[in-house]
């Protein structure tokens, strides 16, 4: 075994293993996507994220715009304040709706952006004003226990 | 004249465990250019003296003085200086088996010297020479027997002309010819390099043909010392012994044991 | 009688614990005496790189195959599992991600340790026994640096790329089988997977622990064949204790990892 023979074969390992680095970050990854755009920011605040994450994706029509940034709790509406990170190439008007909607039956969640008509375009920093939370299961099950025991009365009256 | 001692070694004491030592207040002296042995059985700490002087161990107690230094006295980089400046040869060669003999004797003038490639080679060339062994340069260390593995450490420990050659039982499971090999080696070697040598071994007659000075060490302790000449005529009962091969004497034949009858269960205790 | 073989017990247990956090400690030194002393490893690239070869290039079948077959058998239990629940279509993102975050840099990482890990102690192991060791210390060489450092530095760098490949063979092999045998749409597994993996998150983070586990393996394998008593039978339970000791540092720091990494974030 000379030198050049195992020079070749570590130089061989070597290429293979940044190889299949590369093939795991761009085919099986999502490299391509925001690592490096323009994005600009804006605030929502909901009663209730429910399951919302950090890094759960933001879209609007089904296409994905952005990203959740950064979720905090503000100590004097008592609500969650949401920090999305959004691509600069989206524009949404100012009255744009945000809601907290589920992927699939045991997906995670996401925010949906559904545009309003204004014609001004929220900015850097801005605020969506009209939000929906998230629908927590155990406020639809008394909801509906509630709505069927008021129904009950009502018949049995 | 201090300077014409190579190796001093002062009322040394050291053992391995606190308890147990291994040599108690052993006083050596190794003049410049000659060939001394240190003799006795396995065990009686010979290559622990050897170890030493070569600086892998501090004595307890005492000091070893090599090639002009006090070994306690040296950091790390003094240490691997002053080997620079000795060359061992291990008892069953000890060659680094993933390479081959041109690289065995090849490597400390790699890690040591700036030493252009063609230079290298004349010198590789040079030791194998010396031992007889130019011819199996490309050979692997797997490939060669006993007695060639063992010449071949030899010309890598006198790679860069060492003034001090350490031999830790350098004739140990050869045949006679190859014996006779090393055995003429040690001595031509050392006086073509103009080096000392301490040889530790057991083989009797061909450290008396070959060296200038004996040491005799038992228990821990030299017990006796003298040029081959001396030993040869001494009456001294453990080198009569040791020298003419006798089963019985100041080194009993019995490991200590209960007696005989006691432990053949007819007499009881 | 009973008494005295019970305390003899516990003397043994207090003196496997006490030698056991001596050997840590000397360990540590060990580790701290060779990174100080690597200098010899990365400039004399050539040693370095010829134990890439020996840990690494040696070791690309066992990882490709065993890589090949786990991402095949994810393939299979995976569709069976989640064709219950009408998710098949998530196959891919199933073999991507127990891959990407365990399989890959934990597997890839056993089969290291056994195969490399072994072969580096008992290559010490056997030095140490045969006095070259010894030999190289008396010709002023240091060994740690010589031959024990360029070993580590092998085995930290080989690992990394070992554990991508088997994770990117698996993913292949999950895809043959998904894709090709069973016939999930191919779409469907990398559209799914695209969305679900992410890079910094998951591919990232697989990369960390692989390097972690490359040198918890490495130094592990190089202590254990320096400290190796100097005979056949040392050597040989000493690259035992490789096996053992990486494979239980390896499943111990993966499962600290994995909950530093993938669940630290859901406390917020």
């Amino acid at each position: 075994m000379n030198r050049s023979t195992i020079d070749l074969w570590v130089g061989i390992l070597v290429a293979a293993g940044l190889g299949a680095l590369l093939f795991l970050a761009l085919k099986v990854g999502n490299l391509a996507s925001f690592s490096s755009a323009q994005t600009y920011e804006v605030k929502a605040n909901f009663a209730n994220i429910g399951g919302l994450k950090v890094r759960a994706p933001v879209k609007s029509a089904g296409v994905v715009v952005g990203r959740v940034a950064d979720i905090r709790f503000d100590t004097e509406t008592y609500e969650a304040v949401v920090t999305l990170s959004l691509g600069a190439a989206y524009r949404f008007p100012r009255d744009t709706v945000a809601k907290i909607l589920t992927s699939g039956l045991l997906g995670e969640q996401y925010i949906g952006l559904e545009a309003g008509g204004d014609s001004k375009m929220l900015a850097n920093g801005d605020r969506i004003k009209l939000t929906q939370s998230a629908v927590v299961l155990e406020n639809l099950i008394s909801q509906f226990l509630f709505s069927k025991a008021a129904e009950g009365k009502d018949n049995s009256k | 004249m201090p300077d014409s001692n190579i190796v001093e070694v002062e009322n040394v004491w050291f053992g391995y465990d606190p308890g147990r030592a291994v040599l108690r207040d052993v006083s050596v002296t190794i003049p410049r250019g000659k060939v001394v042995a240190i003799m006795g059985q396995s065990g009686c700490g010979k290559t622990t003296l050897l170890r030493i002087i070569g600086g892998v161990h501090l004595p307890t107690r005492g000091r070893a003085r090599v090639l002009g230094q006090l070994t306690s006295g040296l950091d790390q980089d003094g240490l691997y200086a002053m080997r620079r400046r000795m060359g061992m040869l291990f008892q069953f060669g000890a060659l680094f088996t993933d390479m081959s003999v041109y690289d065995n004797v090849a490597f400390q003038m790699r890690e040591h010297t700036d030493l252009a490639q063609d230079m290298i080679h004349d010198l590789v060339m040079l030791k194998l020479q010396a031992v007889g062994l130019r011819g199996a340069a490309q050979l692997m260390p797997s490939e060669l027997s006993g007695g060639m593995a063992r010449r071949v450490a030899l010309a890598r420990a006198i790679a860069l002309d060492p003034q001090l050659m350490l031999y830790d039982e350098p004739f140990t499971g050869l045949d006679p010819i190859s014996f006779g090999v090393i055995a003429r080696l040690v001595r031509t070697l050392n006086d073509a390099l103009g080096a000392t040598s301490i040889v530790v071994s057991h083989d009797v007659q061909e450290c008396l043909d070959i060296v200038d000075y004996l040491y005799f060490v038992a228990d821990g302790q030299v017990v006796a010392k003298g040029t081959p000449q001396e030993i040869r005529a001494s009456q001294e009962p453990f080198v009569d012994q040791f020298v003419h091969g006798k089963p019985d004497g100041p080194v009993p034949f019995n490991y200590p044991a209960p007696e005989y009858d006691v432990d053949l269960e007819l007499t009881e205790v | 009688m009973a008494g005295k073989a019970l305390r003899g017990y516990f003397e043994r247990l207090g003196n496997q614990v006490t030698s056991g956090v001596w050997q840590l400690g000397f360990a540590a030194r060990f580790f701290g005496y060779m990174l100080l002393h690597s200098g010899t490893a990365l400039r004399r690239f050539s040693l370095t790189i010829r134990e890439i070869y020996f840990s690494g290039v040696l070791s690309l079948v066992i990882i490709l195959v065993s890589g090949l077959f786990v991402g095949m058998v994810l393939g299979l239990q995976g569709y069976h599992t989640l064709e219950r629940y009408g998710s098949s279509e998530a196959l891919g993102v199933l073999v991507a991600l127990s891959l990407v975050r365990e399989l890959g840099p934990v597997v890839a990482g056993l089969l290291f340790a056994s195969r490399a890990g072994s072969a580096i102690t008992a290559e010490i192991g056997l030095m140490k026994a045969t006095e070259q060791i010894s030999a190289m210390e008396m010709m002023a060489v240091d060994p740690i640096a010589r031959v024990v450092a360029p070993r580590f530095w092998g085995g930290v760098i080989s690992m990394p790329l070992l554990a991508a490949l088997f994770s990117a063979t698996g993913i292949f092999g999950g895809y043959l089988v998904g894709v090709k045998l069973i016939g999930v749409d191919e779409g469907a597994f990398w559209s799914q997977m695209q969305a679900a993996v992410d890079v910094r998150e998951d591919i990232l983070n697989g990369v960390l622990k692989s390097v972690v586990f490359g040198i918890a393996v490495s130094w592990i394998a190089v202590f254990e064949g320096y400290d190796a008593a100097p005979t056949a039978e040392g050597v040989s339970r000493a690259t035992t204790r490789t096996v053992v000791t990486s494979s239980l540092a390896i499943l111990a720091l993966d499962f600290v990892l994995t909950a530093l990494m993938f669940t630290g974030g859901s406390a917020t």
